[in-house]
């Protein structure tokens, strides 16, 4: 198996649908014993798959049964969808530990349909998060974003309450109309082109209206999952809704996923369209989602609603990275610049990397941040900011976990989100656009400000002592810190994310030569 | 005289049309899901324009459109019911028919309902 590395891929797939399968047949009581007994396994898939991108230095491609595009289908690992699939399946496992005692069925009571649906949806999550980032054809990443959002809503409404079940409405309305939009613009590269597969579009797409239609009504419809602003109404209170363990995923790894594809998109199957003015606009509405949101986050009563408006914030930092990719002078990509070639690699890279970091950095925050919520919210009986004075005292770790995973947020050195907007500065002041500069900073002083919120009088409230209603497991707590050091500690890892990000790139320097 | 292809175009044109106003402008989400299904077969239709459209030498269509298109009926069939089914039990739950304005207090504020 492992002579030839792109098994891999297939792998990663198959692993969660077989334990979703098999969990569907046992049933609840042993669902979340073989959801946990994977992740090990998918952990160490995902670390192979890593380590084979880098030996390779090149994308490892699996063509399903052996028939190669455009007539079949094929799966694709580059460096940018291991990546991805490291923080899943580290973020998923984590969710799992933490989740186990919830979501279990103890000997000799029945089982409950809520443990079935919790485990066999975060194995589907897991499964199609993967596909998101393994597919290389537009309409298997249809079918892979359509199983995201099928496993990821009903996780919203798992209580089945009525403010949870109208979020999760409304969550499926937006996904759909997203989703539809997406696949009219698949349709229409379709008939404009003859194929769907990412690979040979990349070639064939020219800046003609067809493609501009096709590309925007796709960027409208992935902006609608990824919730950036102005189409952001459906998360806060779906996010906020959810039980803690599935808002960390939800919040971590789900709206990633759309934005994956929207940087797939852009950069990999139409690199002959992207150009400063559509730049330019992606990051304005980014622009925008980090000032709303965070604006809008310091104006929240309740800690999980809080949480909720950050992520609505942090998503817009990864729509910035487009125009620090595109130069707007050249008109073409950075990198492409023949007069500046060195310096203008160098700003492509520190882009690159700056987003993905602060992708993965997020990811590993906002879940800690989530789970952070949720014990405290488990612990005192509610989630009221105003009513969380000196619960530092009481639950020292798990606040100490929301610290670490806020600093990350903000930005303070050395943690992994200081490092990724550090990247991006320097992209902006290397590009000459001093404007991006001020919307991180701005958004950085903002985050600092709605954390400083909770954690002020968390931390150094003047109540004597904090009555919990029930006591919070050890072991969950550590999972919590384990996640917000995981993202304060990506701050040491940035050079080596360097070069993995760019591996298997299809539109490598020169492409998108005029 | 107008072709066969051009008519169904134009027709998928005026289903997507009319499918993306009932899902924007429409505040009941049953109205929103019938919307989301108008669009769809809009979506669908166009497609099989370009099958058509797109056929190749001694063919009467290009194939893969229409695998794609079965597919995609199966996802839209099971977007639909997922939706159907919330809002069922939404409807228990509440025992009153549900507008999703984006000013409906109760949905924005989920702050009193997920008190414990």
């Amino acid at each position: 198996m492992m002579q030839d590395p792109s098994n891999l891929l297939v792998l990663a797939l198959v692993l969660p649908v077989a334990g979703l399968l098999l969990a569907l047949v046992v049933g609840g009581r042993y669902a979340g014993r073989i959801a946990l007994w994977l992740m090990p396994v998918g952990l160490a898939i995902a670390v192979m798959l890593v380590v084979s991108v880098i030996r390779a230095d090149d994308a490892l491609v699996y063509d399903l049964g052996g028939w190669m595009p455009p007539l079949g289908v094929a799966l694709r690992a580059d460096g940018l969808s291991a990546i991805f699939i490291l923080t899943t399946v580290a973020v998923i496992g984590a969710t799992g530990i933490f989740a186990r005692t919830e979501f279990r069925t103890l000997p000799g009571q029945p089982e409950t349909r809520t443990s079935l649906t919790f485990w066999a949806l975060l194995l589907a999550l897991w499964g199609a998060l993967n596909l998101v980032f393994l597919s290389n054809d537009l309409f298997s990443l249809f079918v892979a974003l359509e199983l995201l959002t099928f496993s990821a809503i009903p996780l919203v409404c798992l209580d089945g309450r009525a403010g949870t079940l109208a979020a999760g409405l409304r969550y499926l309305l937006f996904a759909l109309f997203g989703s539809v939009l997406y696949l009219l613009g698949a349709v229409l590269l379709y008939g404009a082109y003859g194929t769907l597969d990412i690979g040979l579009l990349s070639g064939l797409v020219r800046p003609e209206p067809v493609a501009w239609g096709a590309a925007a009504l796709m960027t409208v419809g992935l902006m609608a999952k990824t919730a950036l602003f102005p189409l952001h109404f459906w998360l806060p209170p779906a996010h906020a809704g959810a039980p803690a363990a599935a808002s960390a995923v939800l919040s971590a790894l789900v709206i990633k996923a759309s934005l994956f594809l929207i940087v797939r998109l852009w950069f990999d199957a139409m690199p002959a369209l992207m150009n400063p003015t559509a730049a330019q606009v992606l990051a304005t509405l980014g622009a925008a989602a980090i000032l709303f949101g965070s604006v809008l986050a310091l104006r929240q009563a309740r800690l999980k609603l809080l949480i909720a408006y950050s992520t609505v914030a942090q998503i817009g930092y990864l729509f910035l990275i487009f125009p620090l990719i595109v130069r707007p002078e050249s008109g073409s990509f950075a990198a492409a610049d023949l007069y500046t070639e060195l310096a203008a690699t160098v700003v492509s890279t520190s882009a690159w990397s700056g987003g993905v970091l602060q992708a993965v950095s997020h990811a590993f925050a906002k879940a800690a941040m989530f789970m952070a919520a949720g014990l405290i919210a488990q612990s005192l009986g509610h989630d009221r900011i105003a009513d969380l004075s000196s619960i530092g005292r009481a639950l020292p770790i798990t606040v100490l976990a929301f610290a670490l995973a806020g600093m990350s947020l903000m930005g303070l050195p050395p943690s992994g989100g200081f490092a990724a907007k550090w990247l991006l500065l320097t992209a902006t002041i290397e590009t000459g656009q001093w404007w991006w500069a001020l919307v991180i900073l701005g958004g950085g002083l903002l985050t600092g400000g709605y954390l400083f919120r909770v954690l002020a009088p968390a931390l150094f409230g003047s109540r004597q002592s904090v009555t919990l209603r029930a006591p919070v497991a050890r072991y969950r707590e550590v999972v919590v810190l384990a996640l917000a050091l995981c993202s304060v500690l990506l701050g040491f890892v940035r050079l080596g994310a360097f070069d993995l990000v760019q591996i298997g790139r299809l539109a490598k320097a020169g492409m998108g030569l005029p | 005289m107008i072709s066969t292809t051009t008519l169904f175009g134009l027709s998928s044109v005026i289903l997507v049309g009319l499918g993306l106003f009932g899902l924007i402008v429409n505040p009941q989400p049953l109205r929103k899901i019938l919307a989301f299904n108008l669009l769809g077969s809009g979506v669908f239709l166009l497609f099989g324009v370009i099958a058509r459209r797109g056929a190749g030498a001694g063919l009467n269509s290009d194939p893969v459109p229409q695998a794609l298109v079965i597919t995609g009926l199966v996802v839209a069939f099971a977007a639909t019911a997922l939706a159907v089914a919330l809002l069922l039990r939404l409807f228990q739950e509440t025992g009153q028919a549900i507008t999703l304005d984006t000013e409906d207090p109760s949905i924005h504020a989920p702050a009193r309902s997920n008190d414990p």
